[in-house]
């Protein structure tokens, strides 16, 4: 039955060859921590990923509960935090996540950055990846407001004085992020939408760019 | 995809495209070149990627159970006394802005300078890094650069939390977020329900407002209790106050001081010492903020 679903979509559309190339590319012994024990230091490039889709899945439960507004954020986190059903846990993954992603791309990075794998031809997918470095950066920024506590609202107001201190552009900068004279309810709406929309729409290009050079060129040779 | 072309023609296109084919097959290389065992992506290498992806999630949700996500007091933009702080992974950058030649004046350098500088290197390290050599040791100046700064964020981090720590220990502060789950840690032991700190509960009014004790107290504890006798954060609330406690106990308070509250008391090491008359005054005034009766 799904055999010949599969074939039906698969006579009109050739669907093989694209995941075949994905399933059936040689991953080389050097990167296989089941040959060499040390090799775990390839894996944090995919466990950023794994990461990152936590982020995803579990942010987009979080927004079944979260209200991004002044007066109902907090309570919205609140009753998300105690009495929803492992809404606690949800919001925990999605928490830690947030940390763990930063420390799981530091690692992929500092890997990329001492095998030297970086170099030609592999310079532009270097350079996508620190754009997902500081698209995540920018997530963690703009998702610490959205509790609406104290902590979050003290850090983003020193934040957004810090990017005002640019010269020439820090007052548009500010304006942009803050959406008016204090920070208040336009600014975590702003914040809501470059957390939700924005950052993750860029974030998902950026993967793809990454992933489709990384299948081009393949992965770098041992050293 | 059936490719129908007749072998006559003098120009082939890509498909249906517009787009000329080249002769130059864009085939990923494959790891023949390579002496060892190679092995095909799905699902013979994602088995053993997954075995070291189990790990890390087990060691997440450890996390995640043990250590639930924080949440503090709800904002209120008129706190003053708040620390603030940001999440750990921007301390070095929070930290390098404290220094002197890094802030006011010389904001630009703190702001563009170093990060840029820093950040621009990283950005652009294939195009400054160009040599074809790829271990690290062999690359003295990339990897001693990198270890540098490495060396830098951790240490910047370091201080950023010593400091705030400190800071902590000093002002006598306990971070939101542990004293609100010790409160509903509390709360739950002695069976009640958890604090709500979501709806502001209904104040009784201030009972007489002109009496003149009223002057010392706008003059002391207003700028901490709300002008409005309301409480601010978890400093609580003045109006109502002569429920909790009898005009004794708030003698008492207000002399020896309490939790993040000063001493008042003469000869406590307060900043204001008010006088034993002074606090008798207030602490009268104070205990008969009670709830009208119904």
């Amino acid at each position: 039955m799904f055999k010949t679903v599969y074939n039906w979509i698969d006579e009109r559309l050739d669907i093989t060859p694209m995941w075949r190339d994905v399933a059936d590319h040689e991953v080389p012994e050097h990167v296989n921590p089941a040959h060499h024990f040390s090799a775990f230091v390839y894996c944090f490039g995919g466990l950023t990923f794994f990461i990152t889709v936590i982020q995803i899945l579990s942010g987009m439960f979080l927004t079944m509960y979260y209200v991004p507004d002044i007066i109902n954020a907090y309570a919205s986190v609140d009753y998300l935090q105690h009495k929803v059903a492992f809404g606690g846990i949800v919001r925990g993954m999605h928490h830690w996540g947030a940390s763990l992603v930063i420390v799981m791309m530091f690692l992929h990075t500092l890997r990329v950055f001492f095998t030297g794998s970086y170099k030609a031809p592999r310079e532009m997918n270097w350079v996508v990846g620190m754009l997902i470095f500081f698209i995540m950066l920018g997530l963690g920024f703009t998702g610490y407001l959205l509790p609406w506590d104290n902590k979050a609202y003290y850090a983003t107001k020193v934040g957004i004085q810090i990017a005002e201190s640019v010269p020439y552009l820090g007052p548009y900068i500010q304006e942009l992020l803050q959406g008016g004279e204090v920070v208040g309810a336009q600014t975590l709406t702003r914040f809501f939408a470059i957390h939700v929309f924005f950052l993750p729409g860029a974030l998902l290009a950026m993967l793809g760019a990454h992933f489709l050079m990384i299948r081009r060129q393949g992965i770098s040779g041992p050293l | 995809m059936s490719e129908s072309y007749k072998a006559k023609e003098r120009v082939v296109y890509v498909g249906d495209s517009r787009v000329r084919k080249g002769n130059m097959p864009n085939v990923p290389a494959d790891y023949t070149s390579y002496p060892g065992k190679s092995e095909a992506f799905i699902p013979n290498f994602l088995l053993k990627e997954w075995m070291v992806g189990c790990v890390v999630l087990v060691g997440f949700l450890v996390l995640t159970i043990t250590h639930p996500a924080p949440l503090g007091y709800p904002a209120d933009p008129t706190n003053g006394a708040f620390i603030p702080m940001p999440d750990w992974y921007f301390l070095f950058i929070y930290q390098l802005l404290k220094y002197p030649y890094l802030s006011e004046n010389y904001v630009v350098l703190g702001t563009i300078g170093i990060p840029g500088i820093a950040f621009g290197a990283l950005l652009l390290a294939p195009f400054l890094d160009t040599g074809k050599e790829r271990r690290f040791y062999r690359r003295p100046i990339a990897s001693s650069l990198m270890i540098l700064s490495l060396i830098a964020c951790v240490y910047l981090t370091k201080v950023s939390w010593d400091h705030y720590t400190h800071e902590l220990e000093k002002t006598n502060t306990i971070p939101e977020h542990i004293e609100r789950e010790e409160k509903a840690r509390e709360a739950a032991m002695a069976g009640q329900e958890r604090p709500n700190y979501t709806k502001q509960p209904e104040l009784p009014a201030v009972v007489d407002a002109g009496d003149p004790a009223t002057s010392i107290i706008q003059a002391q504890c207003l700028s901490c209790h709300g002008t409005e006798y309301e409480g601010r954060g978890n400093i609580p609330p003045l109006r109502g106050v002569g429920d909790k406690y009898s005009k004794e106990e708030i003698a008492e308070i207000v002399t020896n001081g309490r939790g993040g509250m000063p001493a008042f008391g003469e000869g406590k090491g307060g900043n204001v010492e008010l006088s034993a008359e002074e606090i008798d005054q207030v602490s009268t005034w104070l205990a008969k903020q009670k709830a009208a009766a119904e």
